[in-house]
């Protein structure tokens, strides 16, 4: 039996004396696509952030198909890998960030190519060629020259969605990436988004987009408080929860 | 015949000017790679050198260059190392160039938004190929105007180097003094031989700082 793409195994985090993560498992299958919904600190970004060891966790582990993640075993224990050895990890893992983190030196086509460059040492034609794919794949292919402070918030969103592409990654991780964008901006990245999910990539969302969570995930994750308050299927999670918690979170975010 | 005079001065002045020139880019080159290798380790997590390089700063930040300079020259001396003008010159503006630009690259890394550096790791890149393409390049851009003119103080300040006898333009002046009284003359064309090295440098830094706004 093929393992799962992505297991998460009994997670704990801390910062200093306060618990994030108290215990946190999960498993996602090739394909599907899980939605993380709670109220602000309830760890659900710190989650995402330790599946590719953004954040190393206290306790616990991660493995990607199958393979131990940031870690690895040495005279029967587990130390954390290199860096060099964690950044080929992540190479697998797109992560797509709330505040997009484009870099400002580079233009569109440049922030998507220069991963496949020095990461993976394709040559710049190869790169460039791949880069405007992804370009084209998120609506940006009449940007391709443009600086990021030239683009709207939308616009660099999808950028930095098509930069996660370019990595041609097992799985793609998406931190609340809509939450600072303006109102009249969030439909064009959450079509873009639609679109992965429609082709059939695996990816975990953090979001605050309930009813997209909804449309989009096959699984759906409530947290609160570092742990996972329930689970299942959108239509029981947001349609008819069985936890008060997640009732009042579901009433308070749905109202506006 | 005043004309004679000029040239007959000037021979000496511009001998002493490309000393200045030589001693100015080899302790740039100097100061910047200590002042970005001591900003890079502020980034590490090793407490100890972190505080060898605070000390090191204050020290040099806080004590003029002349002393620091007669330090070196008359102190290694003293302690049995004998080292000639001219290095001991680029040796003392290049460890005070290197104090002053470790603020400067500290200030500009630090400028740059921790969430640069998490897309380059996330992407795959090692921490040193984020620095390399992501970081530095952007650092680079902000501590530029800064650079620029430390690098026009760096090149007048060199005349404080006729102190311990290295022979650039201030050396060759004052020895013209002794030797011609013409005092007035000598110090007007040493200044204005200054001004010809600096004025197009800055004008230089001037033009590169508006290339680099390009983006951004």
């Amino acid at each position: 039996m093929k393992a799962s793409l992505l297991h998460v195994q009994d997670l704990h985090k801390s910062f200093g004396s306060l618990e994030v993560l108290k215990g946190v498992s999960a498993t996602l299958e090739r394909g599907h696509k899980t939605a993380v919904i709670g109220p602000s600190g309830c760890g659900k970004s710190t989650l995402l952030r330790c599946i590719n060891y953004m954040e190393t966790p206290t306790t616990g582990h991660i493995y990607l198909d199958g393979e131990l993640f940031g870690e690895k075993e040495v005279n029967g224990k587990n130390i954390r890998m290199t860096e060099k050895e964690l950044a080929r990890q992540r190479a697998q893992v797109g992560m797509v960030f709330q505040g997009f983190y484009l870099w400002p030196h580079l233009n569109a086509r440049d922030n998507v190519a220069i991963a496949p460059m020095k990461v993976r040492g394709m040559s710049k034609q190869e790169a460039y060629e791949l880069a405007e794919n992804m370009l084209a794949k998120v609506h940006m292919s009449h940007k391709v020259d443009e600086f990021p402070e030239r683009l709207s918030g939308g616009q660099q969103q999808r950028v930095a969605i098509a930069r996660a592409l370019a990595q041609e990654p097992k799985l793609m991780l998406f931190d609340e990436p809509t939450s600072a964008l303006d109102p009249e901006l969030v439909g064009e990245v959450l079509k873009v988004i639609h679109e992965l999910a429609d082709e059939g990539r695996s990816m975990v969302l953090v979001t605050h987009e309930i009813r997209f969570a909804r449309d989009v995930a096959d699984w759906v994750m409530f947290m609160g408080d570092g742990t996972i308050v329930e689970e299942g299927p959108p239509d029981n999670i947001i349609g008819n929860p069985q936890h008060d918690r997640t009732r009042s979170f579901l009433r308070q975010i749905l109202e506006h | 015949m005043e004309f004679d005079k000029i040239l007959n001065l000037g021979g000496p002045l511009l001998l002493g000017a490309v000393t200045t020139v030589q001693i100015t880019i080899a302790a740039l080159i100097m100061a910047i790679f200590l002042g970005l290798t001591f900003a890079l380790v502020k980034l590490t997590r090793f407490r100890a050198l972190h505080w060898l390089i605070d000390i090191y700063v204050e020290l040099f930040r806080n004590t003029p260059v002349l002393t620091q300079l007669f330090l070196i020259y008359f102190g290694l001396a003293y302690l049995g190392f004998k080292v000639a003008a001219f290095p001991a010159a680029i040796i003392g503006l290049s460890l005070n160039g290197g104090a002053i630009l470790t603020e400067v690259f500290r200030a500009g890394l630090g400028a740059i938004h921790h969430g640069q550096r998490e897309a380059a790791l996330a992407v795959g890149m090692t921490p040193w190929a984020s620095l390399r393409y992501i970081i530095l390049p952007q650092t680079w851009k902000i501590t530029l105007p800064p650079l620029g003119n430390y690098a026009i103080a760096l090149l007048k300040d060199t005349a404080v180097v006729s102190a311990i006898a290295a022979p650039e333009i201030m050396f060759y002046a004052r020895n013209l003094v002794t030797s011609t009284f013409e005092t007035t003359l000598v110090y007007v064309l040493a200044a204005a031989l200054y001004f010809c090295l600096s004025f197009p440098l800055a004008r230089m830094v001037e033009r590169f700082e508006r290339r680099q706004s390009a983006w951004q």
